[in-house]
């Protein structure tokens, strides 16, 4: 189940990581959360992983849990590894991963803005996409769509199906048939 | 004196119709289809339209494309940086009610919930040929309109 990436991470970090728990490409393994800038910061730097590339970070709204993904490459070995990191889905927080790659900056204000993840320590954590004054966090699985913002209406009546507009104050728009 | 009007409302009214200088605003596919409109096969240019990038010296605005709640409140600044008379065309099913992206948590189900809109082109998108009717039809409205003798309500 394991590969040579995942062995060598986990031989320098017996404690905080492990895994793989499933066989795949790249091979994926678990970071404890307080470890996460000291792995990463290894995973940069090593010679023999050489993952100088963080292509992309996910977050994923578990029912019991928010898991961080970060898929790393290496140019120069051509392989690739992916860290997933457990948080706490009433209050996910993480360390910040902006100073080992740079490109983790947006990345973690998009995670922020769309899933609510505070990370600590980040230098500049506001909302990327979304205005700043949007209330909640739309891809949580319970996100509930505002009614209006600064005054537009979110209700838009469907010309072939005329429902009263209170009946759908709750964001829904009725499909048409 | 009906006919001195009448006729200084011709003349301004085919000014106006035959340079309706429109605002650039393509935010998103539609504003492709936009982009061909002017070029040399459909040629908006032929109506005497011609695109601005300033809102100042804008009579028309093509709103082509969906528009989020965030662009929404600049949608509306730019708007009301356009002198009067100004006229605003609604182009695609996502600046007519929000469209494909109706659905969605920041889509604004339509421009006219923002600002009015005099004409809307239906399509997703339009062809050039829809947007060069709906330029026709506004010359058209422009033509018939009595500004001189129209009494305006004062601007909030």
């Amino acid at each position: 189940m394991s590969g040579p990436l995942a062995d060598r991470l986990r031989a320098q970090f017996p404690e905080a990581v492990t895994g793989p728990e499933q066989k795949g490409v790249p091979e994926a393994v678990q970071v404890a959360v307080g470890a996460l800038p000291e792995v990463c910061r290894f995973c940069r730097d090593d010679s023999e992983l050489d993952l100088q590339a963080l292509s992309c970070l996910s977050g994923v709204d578990y029912p019991d849990r928010i898991e961080l993904v970060y898929h790393l490459i290496s140019y120069r070995r051509k392989h690739e590894l992916v860290l997933k990191v457990r948080l706490d889905r009433d209050r996910p927080q993480a360390p910040t991963v902006a100073e080992v790659w740079k490109a983790a900056n947006w990345h973690e204000r998009e995670c922020f803005d769309l899933l609510g993840v505070t990370f600590a320590g980040h230098p500049d954590l506001r909302r990327l996409l979304l205005p700043d004054d949007w209330v909640g966090y739309p891809l949580r699985k319970d996100y509930a769509p505002p009614t209006e913002y600064h005054g537009m209406s979110h209700h838009r009546a469907d010309p072939l199906r005329p429902v009263a507009p209170e009946v759908h104050a709750g964001g829904e728009v009725p499909r048409a048939r | 004196m009906e006919c001195i009007l009448t006729s200084a409302e011709w003349f301004l009214n085919w000014g106006r119709a035959s340079s309706i200088w429109y605002l650039l605003f393509g935010s998103a596919c539609c504003g492709i289809e936009l982009m061909q409109t002017g070029g040399p096969r459909t040629d908006l240019d032929r109506f005497g339209a011609v695109p601005r990038a300033t809102p100042r010296q804008a009579d028309l605005m093509i709103v082509a494309g969906t528009i989020t709640y965030k662009m929404a409140e600049r949608l509306r600044l730019l708007y009301e940086q356009m002198a009067e008379p100004r006229y605003v065309i609604a182009m695609g099913s996502c600046a007519n009610c929000g469209g494909l992206f109706q659905r969605s948590y920041a889509v604004l189900k339509g421009v006219d919930k923002v600002i009015p809109v005099d004409l809307y082109i239906p399509g997703c998108a339009p062809r050039p040929e829809a947007l060069a009717d709906a330029i026709v039809k506004l010359q058209q409205r422009m033509r018939q309109e009595k500004w001189l003798r129209t009494v305006r309500a004062p601007q909030p």
